[in-house]
């Protein structure tokens, strides 16, 4: 019973850092129809900005990391996405592994192509101790932040006169410029959030690997891309219960198959995602108009 | 040479004179590219130093891929992440079948005898490689072609995202995350050259086949398609297994131009390189797939060249990755469809 009760804290804990990657790249998929790959940059860059201040206090620390997330997503938008506003999604897509693989190297460039262990703070790898459970702090703090976030951004998008022109935007983005919607401002603010979201998923993701090198957000952008997909392209819930269903599934598979298949895992994970895709090509929380199948 | 321009649907489109002139001029298009191509490669085999060797073969590698790649994605407007797999697969496939029988016996003492026993010449070993491609382009297209736009995209990548796994973890077969070597290695670039006319032969094949005019019809407006009698998901399928065997082809000359790989060596760095070549070439025509990989390949030879100061530029160490990702951004925003533009053919 303890351990079902550990895993499933674990699923949750999980599923909220998926949840937070595809909130950030749905929102610019939404807005865009980009599928940012420069995404895992800003995450990574992140890791990079916790790993020259880390020395530091923390409330110095975390801002600087987010504040760096959204200055580098602003800076991409401006530099390469916004010159291709228009353009077809494919090159839209090719233009951000461009963007990323500048990011990329340039970090190598000035600090090697070498992973860096990062001085995470200790309070962050202790466990407390609830009815005889060990959960550890960092679960907490993910679901915690990853909850508040999620309600923030639908708050946000449902609330704010920026939010709605948001998701008017991801409806119809040339009906939001014939009404007058400031149409650049809204994408530059998608992509601050969308810088902002992936500095606290590098956060949260750093603190638990405690490492950092050129690559690590290309995997994050792409887990994350499917837990937008299977959750319902244009919904925050939609992308919230993907990265959740995401988690879970992972770890539900990593403590019931059998030991010979356990390394099939992500295999067994991918090959749902195709069947989930097939039975519902629109997601689960996705408008039935937004995905016809083909056949 | 008359410049084929893609022109809207008007009524001049139904003027069959202009229409064949215009068929007429679409041929040495590619036609021509191929020609320079071979010439461009058969100069370099003939003059060129062993480093700009191994650079062209890569290059060539690439540009099957590509010319495969394109077979779905330009024709069907539907991005793969997946034909890494299938390059995989011809790889894997075709190595088991070269390498020879005594270092296969070490190198993977849990093979199945018909396996272990096997010696084929390369040739019937390519074909089998990008065959055994083909037929998991059966079975793996048969759900990805239900999919429309960006949900098919994602049931590639989770194509490959599996291939990976089971590549990796079916040691009997594959050596498992060990690399793979012992594949008697050709060193030339008369061989690749050679499968690189072919398979841009196999496309340009499919692509003037009602099957290609039937799948750019779903591309350009699948609903009008639809009503016509096109069925998208057929049309998709013929498509995505030919795409399979081309890039089959590719996987084979991998195994054997590069001798050793490993699965990391069919994952997401070969998936992107290539679709950007795609792209950066023009996605919607055969040309763009012939000229995006020559463009990308000559690019980064000749950064690489001029970071080595054998060049009268020399550029510091290290700004070369930096400088190919500013100039793609360029090109892309520049030419936002390629350079070879919404050109046809």
């Amino acid at each position: 019973m303890k351990e079902v009760v550990q895993y499933v804290i674990d699923g949750i804990s999980l599923g909220a850092l998926d949840a937070l990657l595809a909130l950030g790249v749905g929102l610019i998929f939404g807005v865009m129809r980009l599928v940012n790959f420069a995404q895992g940059a800003y995450i990574m860059l992140a890791g990079y900005v916790l790993f020259f201040t880390i020395s530091a206090s923390w409330a110095v620390v975390i801002p600087l990391t987010l504040l760096a997330g959204i200055a580098i997503a602003i800076i991409t938008e401006r530099v390469a996405f916004r010159p291709l506003r228009g353009a077809d999604g494919s090159t839209l897509m090719v233009a951000s592994f461009s963007v990323a693989f500048l990011i990329q190297s340039i970090m190598i460039t000035i600090e090697g192509s070498g992973p860096k262990s990062i001085p995470i703070w200790s309070f962050v790898s202790e466990s407390i101790k609830v009815i005889g459970l060990q959960i550890p702090v960092l679960d907490l703090i993910s679901i915690g932040v990853s909850a508040c976030l999620i309600v923030g951004l639908w708050l946000f998008l449902t609330r704010t006169r920026t939010g709605l022109a948001m998701r008017a935007a991801a409806e119809d983005f040339q009906m939001l410029r014939l009404l007058g919607g400031r149409a650049t401002r809204v994408i530059a603010v998608a992509f601050a959030l969308s810088g902002l979201l992936a500095a606290i998923a590098g956060v949260l993701l750093f603190s638990q690997t405690a490492v950092v090198g050129p690559e690590v957000g290309t995997d994050a952008v792409l887990i994350g891309f499917v837990a937008t997909v299977i959750g319902g392209l244009g919904s925050v819930q939609g992308a919230a219960l993907g990265g959740f269903l995401l988690g879970a599934l992972t770890t539900a598979l990593q403590a019931t198959l059998p030991n010979g298949l356990s390394a099939y895992r992500d295999a067994f994970v991918f090959g749902a995602v195709i069947a989930l895709l097939v039975f519902r090509p629109q997601g689960l929380l996705g408008n039935r108009a937004d995905a016809e199948r083909v056949v | 040479m008359e410049q084929a321009q893609a022109t809207k649907p008007t009524a001049a489109s139904f003027n069959f004179g202009r229409e064949a002139l215009r068929r007429a001029g679409r041929l040495p298009l590619v036609f021509a590219l191929t020609v320079g191509l071979v010439v461009l490669c058969l100069l370099i085999g003939q003059y060129g130093s062993e480093e700009l060797k191994t650079t062209t073969v890569t290059g060539l590698v690439d540009l099957i891929m590509v010319v495969g790649l394109y077979t779905f994605v330009g024709n069907s407007g539907v991005l793969s992440f997946g034909h890494a797999g299938f390059m995989a697969v011809g790889a894997y496939a075709s190595a088991l079948l070269m390498i020879p029988i005594l270092t296969k016996g070490a190198l993977l003492p849990a093979l199945p005898t018909f396996l272990a026993n096997a010696s084929f010449a390369p040739v019937p070993a390519a074909l089998t490689g990008a065959g055994v491609a083909l037929l998991l382009g059966i079975v793996a297209g048969i759900p990805i072609v239900r999919l429309a736009g960006i949900q098919a995209s994602i049931a590639t990548f989770s194509f490959l995202a599996i291939m990976q796994v089971v590549i990796g973890n079916w040691t009997a077969l594959t050596r498992g995350q060990m690399t793979m070597t012992g594949i008697p290695i050709s060193i030339g670039v008369t061989e690749p050259l050679l499968w690189a006319v072919v398979a841009i032969g196999i496309a340009y094949v499919y692509k003037q086949s009602r099957f290609g005019f039937r799948l750019r019809a779903t591309r350009e407006d699948a609903l009008s398609a639809r009503s016509l009698g096109i069925s998208v998901g057929r049309e998709r399928f013929i498509a995505f297994v030919v795409s399979a065997f081309i890039v089959g082809i590719s996987g084979y000359l991998y195994a054997r131009e590069v001798g050793s790989f490993s699965p990391e060596n069919f994952y997401l760095e070969i998936t992107f390189i290539t679709i950007a070549m795609l792209i950066i070439g023009g996605r919607n025509s055969l040309a763009g797939a012939i000229v995006g990989p020559v463009v990308v390949s000559v690019l980064l030879e000749v950064l690489r060249q001029s970071e080595n100061s054998s060049l009268p530029v020399t550029i510091p160490n290290g700004s070369r990755d930096i400088a190919f990702g500013a100039l793609t951004i360029i090109v892309l925003i520049l030419r936002p469809d390629g350079l070879m533009g919404r050109r046809f053919s």
